[in-house]
């Protein structure tokens, strides 16, 4: 069995930064990804980041990964692509999956650092070819430049609805609506300014009723809803798309935090059942920490600082620095995270993490599991 | 801003607009070239205050605040414009006397115009409200891929288009 410092699962910018911080306070950290490349959904996002300079803002998030990348190798960090953690065992042993062979890894500490996946929306056609999730399509455009259809609804005004629908008009598709099935647009207004004056329709308080055609979307019919989100009849409007793309949130990937024992629990806010964790990233279980998604759904910028934060503890938790080293190197990424999350657009967040940090036993917390391994 | 609202449809009319505290008063614009800053939502950011040279953008410690203009201060010269991750700074140049107003708007589409081309005109809402022509385009390190279009418009037109019709 191999040993390690400590080991992060998943090289999302979340992943990276952990890796990277790990490395700085002197660990041996391998970075293990089930992806060809590292990078997670940074290669995808082309646009530029909000925030402000300590946050990389202005900047494109394919540029960060690029940077990131620089960074992890400079610091020796052993990175394992095509490497699926696919078990979490006592004593912190990682069991590794390869094309051909499987392998344990035994770490110091971990940091779970698996992201999010999409959610899906069920509707009459939604199994027809040409309806897919909003970051299929993204990856199809800016990973593999190919555009998944000619015309496209997106179900969903969140930022990556509206993100992705301004991606898929700069990859040349023409986007037929963005429809909401809240009162208003989810995401920032900014982003959906940008689709609007390109002759988008944003439609809020609509939903998609069906996707209709002969083996392929072919049509989709839109129906505006009421106060109770059911739909309006004689509101339909109908379509002509060969893609609808589903941009109705995402779901922390929280299996392995299930499997190590982990104290979960269920946080609208932050995407659903997530483990329960501390300021400093730490899970019930000692020595496993988590970053990014996987810890509550938010954006990549949020991702980076859990991760600098969750990889300097995790190297203290390994015996490779002291507690007040790792505490003094997350003061400004505890700071850079405040920032991020003031405002309103951080208000479901700051609440979700609250309720987590007030020991998981508020109403809105049901907690799950919790052995530990 | 409670009080100014685009939610329901994803942009803001000119009424809306003008009340904004990073768009400078109309008045303020005749024979000017000044930023107009359509950012109306308290969301955490504010490259815009960093890159000003003139100290005429200033959002404060709380990033999440709403960037004010200060229009004694702004020269035009549109160092904010490529940093806004939003897209939602606009330079509106008054200073001809010809009629026509030179809008400098973030452009992301490819194939980009050409100095000379006839395009058509949208407003906030993606209509096609007239035509004008491209006066310049502008590419570079500094602009970090996203193209700066100078388009020549009515002046009429000035506050109410926001981009340009990409050829399909």
């Amino acid at each position: 069995m191999r040993r390690i410092d400590v080991a992060v699962v998943g090289a999302g910018p979340a992943g990276l930064c952990a890796a990277a911080e790990a490395a700085r306070h002197g660990c041996e950290v391998a970075l293990l990804d089930e992806n060809a490349k590292a990078g997670g959904q940074l290669f995808k996002q082309i646009h530029k980041f909000f925030g402000s300079r300590a946050h990389h803002a202005g900047r494109r998030g394919i540029d960060i990964g690029a940077e990131l990348l620089d960074e992890v190798a400079g610091l020796g960090v052993h990175v394992c692509l095509g490497a699926a953690v696919w078990g979490l065992y006592e004593g912190k042993t990682l069991a590794v999956a390869e094309s051909d062979h499987s392998w344990r890894l035994a770490a110091g500490a971990i940091v779970l650092a698996t992201g999010a996946t999409e959610n899906g929306l069920s509707f009459p056609g939604w199994t027809l070819p040409g309806v897919m999730g909003a970051g299929c399509a993204q990856t199809m455009i800016n990973v593999h430049r190919v555009l998944p259809g000619r015309r496209v609804l997106m179900v969903g005004s969140g930022n990556v609805g509206l993100i992705v629908a301004y991606q898929l008009l700069q990859a040349g598709a023409e986007v037929a609506a963005v429809v909401d099935v809240l009162p208003r647009v989810g995401g920032y207004p900014v982003h959906a300014a940008k689709i609007a004056r390109a002759g988008v329709p944003v439609l809020t308080g609509h939903t998609v009723k069906a996707v209709a055609g002969d083996g392929v979307a072919e049509e989709a019919t839109v129906w505006a809803v009421d106060e109770h989100f059911h739909g309006v009849p004689g509101s339909e409007q109908a379509f002509r798309v060969d893609t609808v793309a589903l941009a109705v949130g995402l779901s922390p990937m929280a299996e392995l935090a299930w499997l190590a024992g982990c104290r979960m629990g269920y946080v609208p806010e932050l995407g659903g059942h997530v483990p329960v964790h501390d300021g400093r990233m730490t899970t019930s279980v000692p020595g496993v920490f988590v970053a990014g998604d996987v810890s509550g759904v938010e954006e990549a910028s949020s991702a980076m600082e859990e991760g600098r934060l969750a990889g300097g503890w995790a190297a203290a938790a390994a015996g490779k620095t002291t507690t007040e080293r790792a505490a003094e190197a997350a003061e400004p990424h505890v700071a850079a995270l405040d920032g991020l999350r003031s405002g309103p657009y951080g208000a479901h967040v700051r609440r979700g993490k609250q309720a987590l940090a007030d020991g998981a036993a508020t109403a809105q917390v049901q907690v799950l599991g919790g052995g530990g391994v | 801003m409670s009080d100014v609202c685009c939610d329901e449809r994803g942009f803001f009319t000119l009424e809306e607009v003008v009340r904004l505290p990073g768009c400078p008063e109309l008045e303020d614009l005749r024979g000017r070239r000044l930023a107009v800053i359509e950012c109306g939502h308290e969301i955490p950011c504010d490259p815009c205050q960093t890159a000003c040279p003139t100290g005429a953008i200033a959002v404060g410690d709380d990033i999440t605040a709403l960037p004010r203009l200060d229009v004694t201060r702004c020269d035009g010269c549109g160092t904010c414009q490529p940093v806004c991750p939003g897209l939602a700074i606009f330079l509106v140049d008054m200073t001809r006397d010809d009629g026509l107003a030179e809008l400098w708007l973030p452009h992301e589409f490819l194939p980009l115009p050409e100095k000379g081309d006839r395009v058509r005109l949208r407003d906030r809402g993606g209509e096609i409200v007239g035509e004008g022509e491209v006066r310049r385009v502008r590419r570079g390190a500094r602009l970090d891929r996203t193209a700066i279009v100078h388009v020549l418009v009515p002046e009429r037109l000035a506050m109410v288009v926001r981009a340009i019709e990409v050829p399909g």
